[in-house]
């Protein structure tokens, strides 16, 4: 299993002629399989540090460990493979290709992964089945909800078994019985899979499944807390392919 | 390769996500690649036109003259036949046939009318001896001893003569002296050039070098070739073989073609080159509206694990999908164009100017699969080079950046 580890972490923005700082000195562990929810007003830095941990931005400072290896400093090539190797996301705004199909969304990491198309095609069926899309996977973005989207770049996410799943407002553009779903299906997959999920969010809903909730503001840690956390559904009895969003 | 085979479905996808676009585009590369290989078809064919129309009119791809015979085409400038070295370089493989001629300035009279002209003395068993004329009313010359005489339609009009009647050519012999005889005229013949049906009268080559005190001696020699422009080594050789002879190519003799051949030779490159120019803006343009529109897109594929190399590779792929339909569509339509008018493209209304230029009146054009892969190849090679930009661009974008675009 992986751990993340953040030592020291800044990173400073100009805008409209100031500097802010987007990272301020932090410092951060997250075990591996846990529910991490960061939150905090606009601004305030969750969104940086998810991005940095992601290795889509380099800090400017610090230094972040995902497992054995240092990826402040890898180049593009290898941070691109890392992602595709370690890392899922889960973007507010959905973010499917639009031109490919709800299984070909799936498939496409696994394609640049080099898995052959039998495979690609079970492992795909099978997730979308399990986020609760099966009969849906020939369907293009277009044709598909706003809360199936989300399904579609969650399966997207979570087939090639990354370590560590990184969403950033997830629920946002989603009304509440869909977000409430997707949240459910994000902790199954952490109490099934033992994915590692950090979410970024300032949705209160959201923040009432995590298990731990770290608060930030001005670039900085503010408070550290670990909580119960809801209860998924499925622990409930009631399997994800039940339920439509 | 699986990884390109992903690329390749994303790039035909995206290819058709705007397709009243890519249909415009499409359309340009086509009639562009048209343009070039319909119009360079149709030059090659009237180049080809008039290198035959000159070779025939000279007549002959190689002529071996007296040196000073091109300054002065007098009797005086006169040499024996070729002997047995000459003889052995003329029954050479890239020789296929020669003829020795009689040409001399002289006065044509009829009892209405006289006019200077160019007296060929021909023998009908070798090639050309009308040059490239057609014989219009009567008959041939028979033998080099035929004592008949052959003129054009255009000369007998303005003779006031006609088949049958006798006219009178004077000219001088070796020692300058006029020297003069009647010839019956047997055959009148049509030219493509009017000035050659003016200016141009045969007799038999035997009965001129009497008439003229020559002996056997002959003014030039005319070669046909197998190869029409490669003539430098047949000349050279022939050189060796008549050192005391001037040997000239066709493009020497008539300066004026060999240059009108080599400016069309430049110019159907500049042609492909300024077609090229006025596509790749719509090319490049059309590529950068596409990478614009699909910019948070290419930051997602990136934030999934795609390389920068594969942005690029597959924005690549993209232009060659756009091109190579465009490059089928154009070539199509250049196969159907040509084969519409296979029989050449009656172009008599210029043809006036086109004679001047040494061109028939029914232009042929001439599909050269060099000419095909050159523009093909231009298109494709340069229209990637030119995408080549805007795809590295495109990888080099930065994810974060690019997914907040909207």
């Amino acid at each position: 299993m992986t751990s993340i580890l953040c030592q020291q972490l800044c990173k400073t923005f100009e805008q409209g002629g100031s500097l802010i700082k987007g990272l301020d000195h932090v410092d951060l562990s997250i075990e591996p399989g846990e529910f991490v929810c960061l939150s905090g007003p606009s601004g305030s830095g969750k969104t940086t540090l998810l991005n940095a941990l992601g290795g889509l931005d380099t800090p400017d400072q610090g230094e972040i460990t995902i497992g054995d290896q240092r990826i402040d400093q890898l180049s593009k090539k290898q941070l691109a493979h890392l992602r595709l190797q370690k890392i899922g996301f889960v973007f507010q705004a959905f973010n499917l290709v639009p031109v490919l199909s709800a299984r070909e969304n799936v498939e496409f990491v696994m394609q640049l992964q080099g898995i052959d198309k039998a495979e690609r095609r079970q492992r795909s069926d099978t997730i979308l089945a399990e986020v609760g899309l099966a009969g849906l996977e020939q369907r293009r973005p277009a044709q598909l909800s706003g809360g199936q989207q989300q399904r579609v770049a969650v399966a997207r996410a979570i087939v090639s078994n990354p370590v560590l799943v990184l969403a950033d407002e997830p629920t946002a553009n989603l009304d509440s019985n869909s977000a409430s779903q997707l949240m459910d299906l994000f902790q199954q997959l952490n109490q099934k899979r033992g994915i590692t999920f950090v979410i970024a969010t300032h949705d209160q809903r959201v923040m009432s499944y995590c298990r731990r909730l770290i608060r930030m503001q001005d670039g900085r840690i503010v408070s550290d807390e670990t909580q119960p956390g809801k209860i998924a559904l499925q622990s409930e009895g009631v399997a994800p392919q039940e339920q439509a969003l | 390769m699986k990884q390109l085979q992903t690329l390749s479905t994303l790039a035909w996808r995206n290819l058709w996500r705007n397709y009243r676009r890519t249909l415009i585009m499409t359309s340009a590369i086509a009639l562009g690649v048209w343009a070039m290989i319909f119009m360079t078809a149709m030059l090659r064919g009237m180049m080809a036109d008039m290198i035959t129309q000159g070779v025939n009119n000279l007549p002959g791809h190689i002529q071996l003259h007296h040196p000073e015979y091109r300054a002065d085409p007098s009797i005086v400038n006169r040499f024996a036949p070729p002997g047995d070295e000459l003889l052995e370089q003329l029954n050479q493989a890239d020789i296929k046939s020669w003829s020795a001629r009689v040409r001399v300035p002289a006065v044509i009279a009829s009892e209405r009318a006289s006019r200077g002209v160019n007296l060929i003395g021909v023998d009908p068993a070798e090639p050309l001896p009308l040059d490239g004329n057609l014989l219009k009313d009567g008959r041939s010359l028979e033998t080099e001893s035929d004592r008949g005489l052959i003129m054009g339609a255009k000369l007998a009009e303005r003779l006031e003569t006609r088949l049958g009647k006798r006219v009178v050519l004077m000219s001088q012999d070796p020692d300058n002296n006029v020297v003069d005889r009647g010839f019956r005229v047997v055959g009148i013949f049509e030219s493509e050039l009017s000035a050659t049906e003016e200016n141009q009268v045969y007799a038999g080559r035997a009965t001129l070098q009497k008439m003229l005190r020559m002996d056997q001696k002959i003014s030039e020699l005319v070669i046909l070739t197998e190869e029409q422009r490669l003539l430098q080594p047949t000349v050279e050789r022939l050189a060796q073989s008549a050192p005391h002879l001037e040997v000239l190519p066709w493009y020497e003799l008539d300066r004026f073609l060999g240059t009108s051949v080599e400016t069309f030779d430049g110019f159907s490159m500049v042609f492909i080159v300024v077609i090229f120019l006025a596509l790749s803006f719509g090319l490049v343009n059309t590529l950068v509206m596409a990478i614009f529109e699909r910019t948070r897109e290419i930051g997602l594929m990136q934030a999934l694990g795609m390389t920068p190399a594969s942005i690029c590779v597959q924005i690549l792929l993209e232009a060659m999908m756009l091109l190579l339909i465009g490059l089928l569509v154009g070539n199509a339509l250049v196969l159907l164009s040509l084969h519409s008018i296979k029989d050449g493209l009656d172009i008599s209304g210029v043809a006036e100017g086109m004679a001047l230029m040494g061109a028939g009146s029914v232009l042929k054009p001439a599909l050269h699969t060099l000419d095909v892969i050159r523009a093909n190849g231009v298109v494709l090679v340069l229209g990637i080079v030119a995408c080549a930009l805007p795809a590295w661009q495109a990888s080099r974008l930065d994810p974060i950046t690019t997914m907040n675009h909207t």
